[in-house]
């Protein structure tokens, strides 16, 4: 008798052990996701004093808060902060979110942990869309959006033949990363025959380009990427089940009542589009969305219901972070943080592979 | 709930897997699939769960065609358990087997499914795996743990593709006899595509001998597993012992295809 209510008694810490460590583990990723947005608050007002203009941290604050409510361009602060440095900086966050997003995405269904808008072929489509606006002034569109317009319907092309192969070939994720990278090749040999051409002027744009900058921006430009991210982002958190039911395989998730092929495609397709409108505005910024996934797992682990959130806001900081590391080190020369982002990502992530704990990928 | 299976034929492009094959299984039953490599066996599982789509036949779940039912409810009543197994990206033993709870769940899931997994956790005596790494436990503790995720679901029949393969005796006499407990605990039926004749004799109910595509034996273990049908299946001699009163196996050799016993065997 005693025994056996010892032995209730013992499951039942048991359960709640493990419930209690549950719940701790919940809470780790929600004070990941939690510093991620005061970092990006702290980042986004010291970025924001940054220029030839002295303005304060907390001036910067007060400018902002005001001119959510009301016209501050009657002063030259609020001119300054809201016209020419808030663009840039919401640019930084809405890219970096984007991009570190469409990676996650990209790396759950295709189950591979080396896929990022870059591995598919989506920046050499990018890259060769801005190479015809730049070296041969051809596109779909004409004046002002000839190079954005370019770009953004290029880097949607990986996208389109992805899809072409998965619906008539039945195509597995394997057979998708080759054709994306395949036609990575494609792309770039077109591009390098543009560049053998080239006066050098257009050469030195298009390379330019090529290394990302978040300054060419306006708040137009952002209204477009915003929509696309306040459309998209919820979309991909809502399969967010699915992503990580797909992570066990494709015969355990159909067991599980995921429609892997149809999901795979239309994750495929928002997360390009994602990547297609913030790429052609900004060009390309690398590493963001390989690494900021996986940074992000090894903080948080995999769920990616966690994940998705959580590595857009590492993504943002990472790249808001970057962006101001960009504007100050040769000041008042601004380097493209493209350059940055690659630099200082590279051995962050050397140096978080090196000393994981965990087994993983 | 019954599972019926009429004159299922599967292929891929031009080559026939499965020809005409028909079963039945009732309640509390646990079925075994035996029969030798390229048999059919994972493809008929396969086909049962809609992994893969039947060219012909009817597969129905208490009277009702099963593709003509949304993925999302079918995962309500049969829980599949591959064979492979690993997992892409950093997942708890505890968040995999929640996932058996997403044919219930909308986007968010609630205490109930919390103490449902803990539930199946303690049934299959993993629970102080709850928070590991999902790919940095052993074979046998992976394969519990999936069939807890196929248990979380809370289905009627569970499919199990080789659930023994790659596990050493004492897992597999584990696995199997959870697999057994649950079968007759919750009412639920099994059905396992499984090589090792011996275990499948020993945990099955009904045996299903599948041969090129077609069944070519069904019934309990012991009509099943005779030395005929070995010879003529497998083309292996073998001597079928009774071990309590189940049929036990002892291989001998290995015939030619024309019937003859293998000369190169009979040295040894």
């Amino acid at each position: 008798m005693t025994s056996s209510s010892e032995a209730i008694t013992e499951i039942g810490t048991k359960r709640a052990e493990i419930k209690e460590q549950y719940k701790k583990f919940i809470g780790r990723k929600i004070i990941f996701i939690l510093s991620c947005i005061t970092v990006i608050f702290i980042i986004a007002g010291i970025s924001t004093t940054l220029g030839s203009y002295p303005i304060t941290v907390s001036e910067v604050y007060s400018i902002i808060f005001h001119g959510l409510f009301q016209d501050v361009s009657n002063t030259t602060e609020g001119i300054i902060v809201w016209k020419l440095r808030l663009p840039r900086i919401v640019m930084g966050v809405l890219a970096g979110i984007g991009l570190a997003i469409a990676g996650t995405a990209m790396q759950g269904i295709l189950r591979n942990p080396l896929a990022s808008p870059t591995t598919i072929g989506i920046a050499a489509g990018a890259q060769l869309g801005a190479g015809l606006a730049f070296i041969i002034g051809v596109g779909f569109f004409g004046g002002k959006f000839l190079l954005i317009g370019n770009a953004f319907l290029f880097s949607l092309i990986p996208a389109g033949v992805i899809f072409a192969l998965a619906r008539f070939k039945k195509a597995t994720p394997e057979m998708m990363i080759l054709a994306g990278i395949a036609m990575g090749y494609i792309f770039a040999a077109v591009t390098s025959l543009l560049h053998y051409f080239s006066e050098a002027e257009a050469l030195k744009d298009l390379v330019v380009w090529m290394m990302g900058d978040l300054g060419r921006v306006t708040w137009s430009d952002l209204s477009a990427v915003s929509l696309t991210i306040g459309v998209c982002i919820p979309l991909l958190i809502w399969k967010s089940w699915d992503l990580n039911v797909m992570g066990a395989g494709d015969e355990t998730a159909k067991g599980l009542g995921v429609n892997v092929e149809r999901d795979r495609i239309v994750v495929m397709i928002i997360a390009s589009l994602l990547t297609a409108v913030i790429v052609c505005f900004t060009g390309l910024i690398g590493f963001i969305g390989l690494v900021a996934p996986h940074i992000t797992r090894i903080c948080i682990g995999g769920d990616n219901r966690f994940v998705i959130p959580a590595s857009g806001l590492f993504g943002a900081a990472f790249l808001l972070g970057a962006d101001t590391i960009a504007r100050r080190i040769i000041a008042p020369v601004i380097l493209p943080v493209g350059i940055i982002t690659s630099c200082v990502g590279g051995p962050l992530f050397l140096y978080l592979i090196m000393r994981r704990k965990r087994e993983y990928w | 709930m019954k599972l019926k299976i009429k004159e299922v034929e599967f292929g891929y492009t031009s080559v026939p897997i499965l020809k005409g094959v028909c079963l039945e299984l009732a309640q509390s039953e646990m079925l075994g699939i035996v029969g030798p490599n390229g048999a059919g066996k994972s493809t008929l599982i396969r086909c049962i769960n809609r992994i893969l789509a039947p060219q012909k036949g009817s597969i129905l779940l208490d009277e009702r065609e099963i593709k003509e039912m949304r993925r999302m409810e079918l995962a309500k009543k049969l829980g599949y358990i591959p064979q492979t197994a690993g997992h892409a990206f950093p997942a708890t033993v505890f968040d995999t087997v929640l996932m058996g709870r997403r044919p219930h769940i909308g986007w968010r899931s609630s205490e109930k499914d919390e103490e449902k997994v803990l539930d199946v956790l303690q049934i299959l005596n993993i629970e102080d795996l709850a928070m590991h790494d999902i790919n940095e436990i052993s074979g046998g503790q992976q394969q519990k743990v999936f069939i807890a995720r196929a248990l979380a679901q809370e289905p009627d029949v569970l499919l199990l593709d080789e659930p023994t393969s790659n596990l050493d005796i004492r897992h597999q006499l584990d696995v199997m006899g959870a697999i057994k407990n649950l079968v007759r605990a919750k009412e639920i039926s099994a059905i396992m595509a499984i090589h090792d004749l011996n275990l499948g004799s020993r945990y099955s109910d009904k045996m299903v001998m599948l041969n090129g595509g077609s069944i070519f034996a069904a019934g309990n273990p012991s009509s099943v597993l005779n030395p005929e049908n070995l010879k003529q299946v497998y083309g292996v001699v073998a001597v079928v012992k009774n071990e309590s009163g189940r049929p036990y196996i002892v291989p001998i050799r290995s015939m030619e295809p024309n019937g003859d016993e293998n000369e190169n065997n009979r040295r040894f």
